[in-house]
């Protein structure tokens, strides 16, 4: 894995989309505002064309589109995750459709943010998600919350382990629903960034495997669309 | 061999249920090759193994899945057996089963004709495999002898012959019952296989257009009918005096118009019904579509063009406009923003989250900033969540005016006990021990506004991190209506 011009410990990155001017802004954006951090190594415009970029250069990090011909972001994870385990996929999507948010968290994605995210904050994006945290947009959050929501009328708890969230990972996840960053709730709930991590990382895992109906029902009847 | 017959058809009957009855023949063109020979080194394994309960276990098997629709092409089942359109003497079953077993047609035929001669248990046979195997996809090109058609159609003749000769020899049958159920099952043949070329293409009315379709297949469904009732005729004319038979017909008629007359308004209910569920499906497909569409392309212009759009005031201004015009896209697209999201509240009924949603979008119009509401759960709009969601827009005009910045975070939580909004924004902050009048203002009014309805407000700010006003509402009493307090001015806003 040795990239030319680039600092050896910058993350790289293949940035998967089949809108090539959006490939561009994106290439653009990380090449100017993060040379040190972050390092573009390939693109792909469609899912063929990923899976063999990142068997090829396999990148530390991958910002994948959800919505693209040939079965979308959800296919390049299905498709790649199994041999290259290691490499991390943000999603990026200009859909806030919780169908398709939840949908690819479950299939493997450890992220999820918005097309309109802002050239740093998604630089530092990928560098969190590197980091082995999960990136849980305000948006994410909330729905992640309401899927976990223990209203009237919710199924019933099959697995408690995997289908509720502790009291602590709701406080967390409400205050990043509100726009809050990680030091600032650490502050807050008097704990530590790291444990704040932690339990964004086990909100991560519970929402990408719970069997609790709101979350596969979401992930299931995902529309075309 | 029977027992292989037997095998194959317990697989289809097995793999039906997975097999959804869609049909485009054409789709299924580059399929169809794909079957494997390997399949028929299974079912030489399985002809070892299998007992030898031939014919019956064909029959036994087949009849519990009798409702289930005949001759409709599944996808994806690779191992399925499909009778050949091409070359077929009568249904192209024979052709069918030595396509899935590997082996010649002449010695399926053969073993067919046997069967048929043994009391007719051909027959059966051929008659559920006709019923239950799907025809193969039209397009298929195969290469084969012109002689065997001829061949075939001499071998069916030779099976049936034999089976009528046998069974006369035998003594099963007499001559008045024979004669006539040969003509019957001609006539079933020719029926069947005018309504079985129309199979395959589509359902709904175009199958009923294939069913009648063209002249000649008219002629022939005609003539099949006609066999079968003269066949009929002369087997209850053999066996009953004229007199009855003369009775009986006249009866059985009475009976058949009765039960047309009756059943007319029903038959016209389907035929309407069909007709209004295909274009209801046709236009939900469109739509689909087209939002499919939108998405794909305008929606990812709008975000590209926030993205590229300048920061001085005509970058601002387009990046305003983009976004104004992508909320109403995704309104369109996915229902109210923000809100429960899964299932867009309709248009008609006022919520909190689409109240919200709407003072957001109202905002970022007015101001040039983005604003992202954040709702988990929703309650329907009274006079309290109306005040709420007018304080919060108070709250995010003055996080847009004051702030500094192009974003602002908004998150509604609704619990059992209360609604909180929260608007969050990370510009210049101020202090609130020492703030200018204006500001204190600003905030009294929302801080009342709230306290009139029962609700508080949270404040946080540090100057140079950025400000959180929080509003804290304890949701109405079950069943007691808000004290209808006068604040119509707010709930217009």
């Amino acid at each position: 894995m040795s990239e030319p011009a680039a600092p050896d410990d910058a993350v790289s990155v293949v940035i998967v989309d089949d809108h090539a001017l959006f490939r561009r802004g994106v290439r653009a954006e990380l090449e100017s505002l993060a040379r040190r951090t972050v390092s573009v190594v390939g693109e792909a415009g469609s899912v063929d064309e990923a899976v063999a970029v990142i068997g090829h250069r396999r990148p530390d990090v991958v910002l994948l589109d959800v919505h693209m011909p040939d079965g979308g972001g959800a296919a390049v994870l299905a498709r790649t995750r199994p041999e290259h385990p290691e490499v991390v996929f943000l999603a990026l999507s200009v859909s806030d459709a919780a169908e398709d948010v939840i949908s690819v968290i479950r299939a493997g994605a450890r992220g999820y943010v918005t097309k309109t995210i802002s050239g740093r904050e998604l630089a530092d994006a990928v560098v969190r998600v590197h980091a082995g945290d999960a990136v849980f947009s305000p948006r994410l959050a909330g729905f992640v919350l309401d899927a976990f929501a223990d209203r009237p009328g919710a199924t019933g708890v099959v697995d408690p382990e995997l289908d509720q969230l502790t009291r602590r990972e709701r406080d967390v996840l409400r205050l990043l629903a509100r726009g809050w960053s990680y030091k600032e709730i650490a502050a807050e709930l008097v704990i530590s960034v790291k444990t704040v991590e932690t339990h964004v990382s086990s909100v991560l895992r519970k929402t990408q495997s719970s069997n609790r109906h709101e979350l596969t029902r979401w992930a299931s009847d995902r529309r075309l669309v | 061999m029977t027992s292989t017959l037997a095998a194959a058809q317990a697989r289809n009957l097995r793999e039906r249920p997975r097999s959804p009855p869609r049909d485009d023949p054409e789709d299924l063109g580059g399929l169809r090759p794909a079957r494997p020979g390997a399949r028929a080194c299974d079912d030489d394994v399985v002809d070892e193994t299998a007992s030898v309960e031939e014919v019956d276990t064909v029959s036994e098997a087949a009849a519990p899945a009798a409702p289930a629709p005949a001759a409709q092409p599944a996808p994806f089942a690779l191992s399925r057996v499909r009778r050949r359109r091409q070359g077929s003497v009568i249904a192209g079953v024979t052709g069918g089963v030595a396509d899935h077993l590997g082996v010649d047609v002449l010695r399926v035929r053969l073993v067919f004709v046997l069967l048929v001669a043994a009391s007719g248990a051909g027959f059966l046979a051929y008659a559920a495999l006709w019923l239950f195997c799907p025809i193969e996809p039209r397009g298929v090109r195969r290469e084969l002898p012109p002689n065997e058609r001829r061949q075939g159609l001499g071998l069916a003749t030779l099976g049936v012959g034999l089976a009528f000769v046998l069974s006369a020899l035998g003594g099963e049958l007499s001559g008045w019952v024979t004669v006539p159920l040969g003509v019957v099952l001609a006539g079933v043949a020719l029926v069947w296989r005018e309504a079985d070329t129309g199979t395959g293409v589509a359902a709904g009315a175009t199958r009923r257009a294939r069913w009648l379709g063209g002249k000649l297949g008219l002629v022939r469904a005609l003539a099949g009918a006609l066999l079968v009732t003269a066949g009929i005729a002369a087997f209850l004319l053999g066996n009953i005096d004229l007199g009855q038979v003369q009775f009986g017909l006249l009866a059985a008629l009475a009976t058949l118009a009765g039960v047309v007359v009756l059943t007319v308004p029903w038959w016209l209910r389907l035929v309407r019904e069909l007709g209004t569920e295909r274009t209801e499906r046709i236009r939900g497909q469109a739509r689909a579509d087209i939002a499919a569409h939108l998405h794909d392309s305008v929606l990812q212009t709008l975000a590209l063009i926030q993205k590229q759009a300048g920061e001085d005031a005509s970058g601002r201004e387009v990046r305003r406009l983009a976004r104004s015009q992508e909320r109403e896209l995704r309104a369109w697209l996915y229902g109210p923003p923000g809100g429960d999201t899964g299932h867009p509240a309709a248009a008609t009924d006022a919520t909190l989250a689409a109240t919200l949603a709407a003072a957001a979008g109202e905002v970022e119009d007015d101001y040039g900033v983005r604003v992202a509401p954040v709702v988990v759960g929703d309650a329907p709009l009274d006079p309290d969540t109306a005040a709420l969601v007018a304080a919060a827009r108070e709250a995010m005009v003055n996080a847009a005016k004051h702030a500094g910045v192009d974003e602002i975070d908004v998150y509604a939580e609704v619990e059992t006990e209360t609604v909180e909004i929260f608007v969050r924004d990370r510009g210049c902050g101020f202090d609130p021990a020492a703030v200018p009048d204006d500001r204190r203002g600003l905030a009294g009014s929302i801080t009342d506004r709230m306290a009139r309805h029962g609700g508080k407000v949270q404040l946080r700010s540090t100057p140079g991190a950025g400000t959180e006003v929080g509003l804290v509402l304890p949701r109405a009493r079950r069943g007691t209506p808000a004290a209808a307090t006068p604040d119509s001015e707010e709930e217009t806003r």
